[in-house]
Parts: C-alpha cells; structure tokens; sequence
C-alpha cells in the first residue's frame, strides 16, 4: 500500500511539479476560454449567414460543418499544426490548437444556432417584418432572442465537452495542465505528476459538468 | 496550387500509403466494435444503477459517471498506459485503449441513458407493474423502449464522438488510422496521408453528422 502511494501520490516529486502544473492549468484556462468565445462568435454568425438564405454561401457552411463535427479534432489539430507547414504555412502550437478547437465548436454551434433559428415559427417573422422592422432587426428583437433561448442547453454542453479537448493540445507540445503532467511524468520516471495533472483537470471540469447538467434541466430544448 | 496537390493530394504518395491506411482503418473499425458494445452496456448499467433503492449504489453510480466525464479522455489514456505498468501491470496499447474508453464512454452514455429513464412517467412502470409484469420485465418492455426513444439524438450524438475518440489511441502508438497516416507522413516527409485520413474519417461518419442535424431540428420544431 504505502509502495502504491509512493508511486501515485509521491508527495516530494508533487511538490516539485506541482508549479509547472498549476503553470499549465492557466494555459489550459486561457486556452479553453478562447477557444469557447471565437468558437461560439463564429458558429453564430454563420448560422446568422445562412439564414439569408444564399445558396452557394449555404452550401458552403453545410460543408465546414459536416467537415468539422465528422473529422475528430485531433486529425484536425494534426493536420494544422504538421501538415500546414508543408505548404508554407507555420503556426504555433497554441494558435494550431486555438484555430482548430475553435473551428471545430464553430460547426456544432453553427448547426445548434441554425436549429433555433429554423424551430422560430414563420409567423413571428412575417409578424416582424408587417410591423415594419427590416431583417436585421427582425432577426434581432424577434427571431434570436427566441432561438437563442432553446440553443443555451445543446450549446453548454458543446464548449463544455470542447474546453476538455484542449487536452489535445498537449501533442502539439502546448504547456498546459496535461503535457506539464507528461514532462513531469518522464523527468520523474514517476507517475506522481500525471496524478497532479488529473486532480487539476478534477478540479477544473467537475464544477463545468455540475453546470452543463443544471442548465441541461434549466434550459431544456422542451419549452 | 502545384505546392498544395504535391503536398496534400500527392497520388504516387497515396498510393503507396494506401495498403497501410487500409489497416489503420480496419484496427479503427475493429476498436470501434469492440469499445462501443462494452460502452453502452456499461452505461446502461450505470443509468439502471442510478434508479436502484439502495443509496449506496446510487451514489455509486452517480459518483463514477461525475468523474470519469470530467476527465479529458487522453489524460485518463495516459494515466492508464503509463501508470499501470509502476504496478506490475503492463497492457497491450489496445487494452489501455479499451479499458480508457469504457470507462469514458459508459459515463457518457450513462449520463444519457439515465436522462431517458427520468423521462419516462412514473405511471408507466406502475401501470405495467399493475398488469402482472414483474419489474424485470417491466422495465424490458414498458420503460427501456420509452426511455432509449426518448434520448436517440444524444445516443447518436454521443456515438459520434466516440468513434472520433478513436484517433487519441495513435498516442499510446496503436495502429489505428491516425497512428497509421503520421508514420507513413513522417517517412515521406509529405502530409498527404494524414489529410487522407482526414477524409476516410469524413467519409466514415457524414452519415452519423446528417443524422445529428436532422435530429437538432426536430427536437425544436416540435412541441
């Protein structure tokens, strides 16, 4: 027993990581908060591009949507961050996974929002536009508010399970909570700081879950 | 344009990559096959377990879903394949991999299956209980049809992900689709398998994303 807390809870070895560790959850931190308000910024406003209803614009937001909620992040990770320089174009391992988690919360929150949109009935759009209101304010004071409303559920639950992506990151050798772990781990020869690196993830997500499970009974796509 | 077919599209690359792509491919089907059957059974069990009298098991079962959701699915990989072998335990990347998907994806779909049994009215089970079917089968053929309709979407949702999940198994070296592209993209110093992999991945779930969509509206256009 006390070989096994030696191993998992080696209380020097977490002492000396546990720096670096708390170092990596604020790079986790700022990693998943950029990721969660571009990627909702963006899946927004495409689902607002859509519903003007364009067609070859459209065709091309279905596209990046299929194309990144079918292809696993970490494919899409790989490839900007590997396969981008090939072609001349090389971005930092943060930025890498900052753009492709972001992209990839951007085509689930596009087709959320686009849901919402298409579930406000025609009525209150044509009832809108006859009081004299353009699109974009139609869009604005009548259709969104009542479409954003049923998407906050689907929408938590989306940046709660991409925030826990930025794990990912750490095979793009971005510092945070898990490849400080790891490096601890191989410097170590001990798996003492994988187990810091867990409790710091612990501590982080489990509030994040509470909440998405709150909200999911708050704000329930049923009205 | 020639630097971008060259680098991404080289079909002399891709032919060569192809063979090994093939079994990459079959060791992602096979992964598949075997970590689904064993995440659902084991989140139905959880979501049964969260119905039971015994406040013991209920916790249990509500304590393990909690944690192993809030676990990124690549750290607890890790601490799985790294941390078994300083107990004399020294898996097979696939049974890490295994043993790190179960226990994710039946949190997940524990989380989903146990929403669908509390959507099913209470006076369903007593009324079936009341025509002389005992609770197994009551629960059979009166509450799991009710309670699994009720959640298709999030099962289908929840399957997509962890098909994608996959791909993180390339980071303990199993040979799957992704594993595969980066060692025939490191040898030939050429990003067309990755982006190939990319694509068989697309191809692979489109279906499954199309699905998702459909079921996103019709959650919100009925009511």
């Amino acid at each position: 027993m006390s070989g096994l807390v030696d191993t998992f809870f080696n209380l020097a070895i977490m002492r000396q990581y546990l720096p670096k560790v708390i170092e990596g959850m604020g790079v986790t931190v700022v990693l998943a908060l950029a990721v969660v308000a571009s990627g909702l910024l963006l899946g927004t406003v495409l689902a607002l591009l859509r519903s003007l209803r364009l067609k070859p614009l459209n065709a091309l937001i279905v596209i990046f949507a299929d194309v990144f909620r079918a292809v696993p992040a970490l494919v899409i990770l790989i490839i900007i961050y590997f396969a981008l320089p090939t072609v001349g174009l090389r971005l930092s391992g943060f930025i890498s996974a900052w753009l492709g988690l972001s992209l990839v919360l951007a085509a689930f929150a596009e087709e959320i929002v686009w849901a919402g949109i298409l579930s406000v009935p025609r009525g209150q759009w044509e009832a809108a536009r006859a009081t004299g209101l353009d699109f974009s304010q139609g869009m604005r004071h009548v259709v969104l508010p009542q479409a954003l409303r049923l998407t906050v559920a689907p929408l938590t639950n989306r940046a709660i399970v991409i925030t826990k992506n930025t794990a990912l990151a750490s095979v793009l050798a971005v510092g945070e909570i898990l490849y400080q772990a790891q490096a601890g781990y191989s410097f170590s020869y001990n798996p003492s700081p994988l187990t810091l690196g867990a409790i710091a993830y612990l501590i982080l997500f489990i509030p994040l879950v509470w909440f998405g499970r709150w909200v999911e009974g708050r704000f329930a796509w049923k009205r | 344009m020639e630097t971008l077919i060259d680098g991404f599209f080289n079909a002399r690359i891709l032919a060569d990559a192809m063979p090994y792509l093939v079994r990459g491919l079959s060791m992602t089907l096979l992964l598949c096959a075997v970590a689904l059957p064993l995440g659902i059974a084991g989140g139905l069990l959880l979501a049964l377990g969260s119905t039971l009298r015994s406040p013991v098991l209920r916790w249990a079962a509500l304590v393990y879903t909690d944690f192993f959701r809030a676990f990124p699915p690549l750290v607890l990989l890790l601490f799985i394949a790294y941390g078994m072998p300083f107990v004399g335990f020294k898996p097979a990347p696939f049974v890490s991999v295994t043993l790190a998907f179960f226990l994710n994806t039946s949190s997940y779909y524990g989380e989903i299956l146990r929403a669908g049994l509390e959507s099913v009215a209470t006076g369903q089970h007593e009324a079936a209980r009341s025509t002389g079917l005992s609770r197994w089968q009551s629960l059979r053929h009166v509450i799991l049809p009710q309670a699994v309709k009720n959640v298709v979407p999030d099962l289908v949702s929840n399957t997509l992900e962890a098909v994608k999940l996959t791909s993180i198994a390339s980071v303990v070296a199993l040979p799957e689709l992704l594993y595969v592209a980066r060692q025939v993209q490191s040898l030939s110093y050429n990003a067309s398998p990755v982006i190939a992999a990319g694509l068989i991945y697309l191809v692979l779930l489109w279906p499954l994303v199309r699905l998702l969509s459909r079921y996103e509206r019709q959650a919100v256009t009925i009511r």
